[in-house]
């Protein structure tokens, strides 16, 4: 009697005693993330956005949830979305998702270390043990965009109209010449940055500048290129597109475009919190670790 | 060089970028005329955007998108006409108002209704007979190769002209924005006057919108307009509240637009962030040079009350 009594108490208190335990895993992981454009841009904000979706779906509802503030161009107002989740403490991981919010993450993140950052396009952790970056090698598809469009290209002439020479837009840009400069020596590749990465009626003349100096085939990256590849559909052009698939808008314009995987980082990064590593790592998307891929139009 | 540069595109570029200054600047200068700033322009134009967008996406007519355009901008003309004349709320911090709420709501409409960033087939170019064609100086494709509204904005500067100086109804506007006491002891109605203007105003910055979203671009995204809006009340000063005087401001600056492009799609080694510059500190500079307030109208921005 006695020691089934001892046994019922043991088994009680393991019961109790591992009942928390088995509460925490099973809490759902909670990220919040704050990008600079919409989550309909097809273009950087909606890769993120999709990647979190990709996740809650391979993850279940139940066990992965994210708020997502879009829209949020002005750095000031990304501080005090970041810094009100930090204090909020609901959070497992916070993801500001644009270059422009660097400083606040280097600002914030040491105030909460028990609270997982992560930040892109960059790879710099600024020493912090609770701070991860990202950043994908843009190059390397806009390097396959560019050898595809230099053995395609009639008129000899190809068109780029990126945003501002920074980042992934930059590296995105560079691979492409590289690309044509690989497969079509003699191919031009004429690239205007209309420095904003918002301006569609910009962006459209731009590419109409293109055209009407002869380019037959048209890229860009940053969420205005809406407006170019409504130009190269009108003028029978070719469009290759990075950061998020365009095929829909594109339809017949449309060739190959590079698509962000970050789901690739971000199962990583949720591994490593859940096993209390909160930080101090950057990580790239290439094509090798299938954070990039390249789609081809419908 | 030059001939590379000053190409017939370079021109056909510039008239499309100054459509929806002009539409936009013509309205500002019916209102700002009669005394009334309306700083929600941007914000009008984008709502005129997105519902000439979403009519023509879901029925295919353009005619209806134009129509569209025009009934919400006559709506939110006439709800910024309210503010500003019948409750005499500050008119800088309204008109903020105005711009945030075309700015949201034109975006929640657009995610609700149509998700994700689409084209349709907007206003087409138009070909004229014998005009089109003209080669010499490339006169077609700058003059003649454009699409209705294109044409629309132009023909209304003299039209605009035409009303404010030289018809009852443009008297009756200078009145109300030079001296609004003298004109209400003349018997004019300045609350019905500045509502009529600040109503135009909003009817043609739904205009201007359409004129992106449903004739130059064929797209909506959110904040289409990239802050256009206020380039154009900017152009208003600029133009010293005179509707040729806006036709050449957003000339101007279009055309320097249109010469950075033009001058990064040849490849000339310019950085881009001095080309991009240069529209706003020419307009700038031709601003500090065309300076002279006496045209302003002296009742800006003040509202009117009787028996003051």
């Amino acid at each position: 009697m006695k020691n089934r009594f001892v046994l019922i108490l043991v088994v009680v208190l393991a019961l109790v005693g591992t009942l928390p335990v088995v509460g925490a895993q099973d809490g759902p992981f909670r990220v919040a993330a704050v990008a600079p454009s919409a989550t309909n841009d097809l273009a950087f904000s909606q890769s993120m956005y999709d990647a979190l979706l990709a996740i809650q779906e391979e993850m279940g509802a139940d066990n992965f949830e994210f708020v997502f503030q879009e829209g949020t161009f002005v750095v000031d107002d990304a501080a005090v979305a970041i810094g009100e989740w930090a204090a909020s403490g609901e959070y497992d991981l916070i993801i500001a998702h644009g270059s422009q919010y660097g400083s606040v993450v280097e600002e914030i993140a040491p105030r909460f270390p028990e609270i997982s950052f992560a930040w892109g396009t960059d790879v710099n952790t600024f020493g912090l043990d609770n701070v991860y970056a990202y950043t994908p090698a843009a190059d390397e598809g806009g390097f396959i965009n560019g050898v595809m469009a230099g053995l395609m290209t009639e008129s000899g002439v190809i068109g780029v109209i990126g945003p501002i020479e920074v980042g992934d837009a930059k590296l995105y840009v560079d691979g492409f010449k590289e690309g044509v400069a690989a497969s079509n020596p003699d191919a031009q590749v004429l690239v205007t940055y209309i420095q904003s990465f918002s301006d569609v009626p910009l962006a459209t003349e731009a590419a109409n500048a293109h055209i009407a100096n002869g380019a037959d085939i048209l890229t860009g990256t940053a969420q205005m290129v809406v407006g170019p590849i409504a130009v190269a559909k009108e003028n029978g052009a070719r469009w290759f597109g990075t950061q998020s698939s365009q095929a829909e808008l594109a339809g017949e314009a449309g060739v190959m475009f590079q698509v962000y995987h970050w789901e690739v980082v971000l199962r990583d990064i949720i591994a490593n919190i859940k096993d209390g590593k909160m930080g101090g790592e950057s990580y790239v998307l290439t094509l090798q670790n299938g954070g990039l891929v390249m789609e081809s139009a419908k | 060089m030059i001939e590379q540069i000053l190409t017939a595109s370079v021109f056909a570029s510039m008239i499309r970028l100054a459509t929806p200054y002009i539409f936009a600047g013509i309205g500002e200068t019916f209102g700002q005329r009669s005394g009334v700033l309306n700083l929600g322009v941007d914000g009008i134009m984008l709502m005129g955007a997105f519902f000439s967008f979403y009519t023509v996406y879901a029925t295919g007519s353009l005619v209806l998108g134009l129509l569209a355009a025009l009934l919400i901008g006559l709506l939110l003309g006439l709800t910024t006409a309210f503010i500003s004349v019948t409750l005499k709320a500050e008119q800088g911090i309204s008109g903020i108002g105005m711009y945030l709420f075309g700015l949201g709501m034109s975006e929640l409409l657009f995610q609700k209704l149509i998700g994700t960033p689409k084209s349709v087939s907007g206003f087409p170019r138009l070909y004229i007979p014998v005009l089109s064609d003209i080669q010499f100086l490339g006169i077609g494709e700058i003059f003649f190769n454009h699409n209705l509204l294109v044409y629309l904005a132009f023909f209304l500067v003299p039209v605009s002209a035409f009303v404010l100086n030289r018809t009852t109804f443009g008297l009756m506007i200078r009145a109300v924005g030079q001296n609004p006491e003298a004109a209400d002891a003349m018997g004019i109605n300045v609350a019905r006057v500045r509502y009529m203007t600040v109503t135009l105003g909003g009817l043609f910055s739904g205009l201007a919108g359409a004129s992106l979203s449903i004739a130059l671009l064929n797209v909506f995204q959110q904040n289409l307009t990239s802050g256009l809006g206020f380039i154009a009340v900017a152009l208003v000063y600029f133009g010293r509240w005179k509707p040729f005087g806006v036709l050449a401001g957003a000339l101007l600056f279009s055309f320097v637009n249109a010469l950075q492009l033009q001058v990064s799609a040849i490849g000339l080694d310019i950085p881009s962030e001095f080309a991009v510059m240069a529209p706003y500190v020419i307009t700038i500079i031709a601003l500090v040079f065309a300076s002279k307030q006496t045209e302003k109208p002296t009742a800006l921005t003040k509202p009117f009350e009787r028996g003051e």
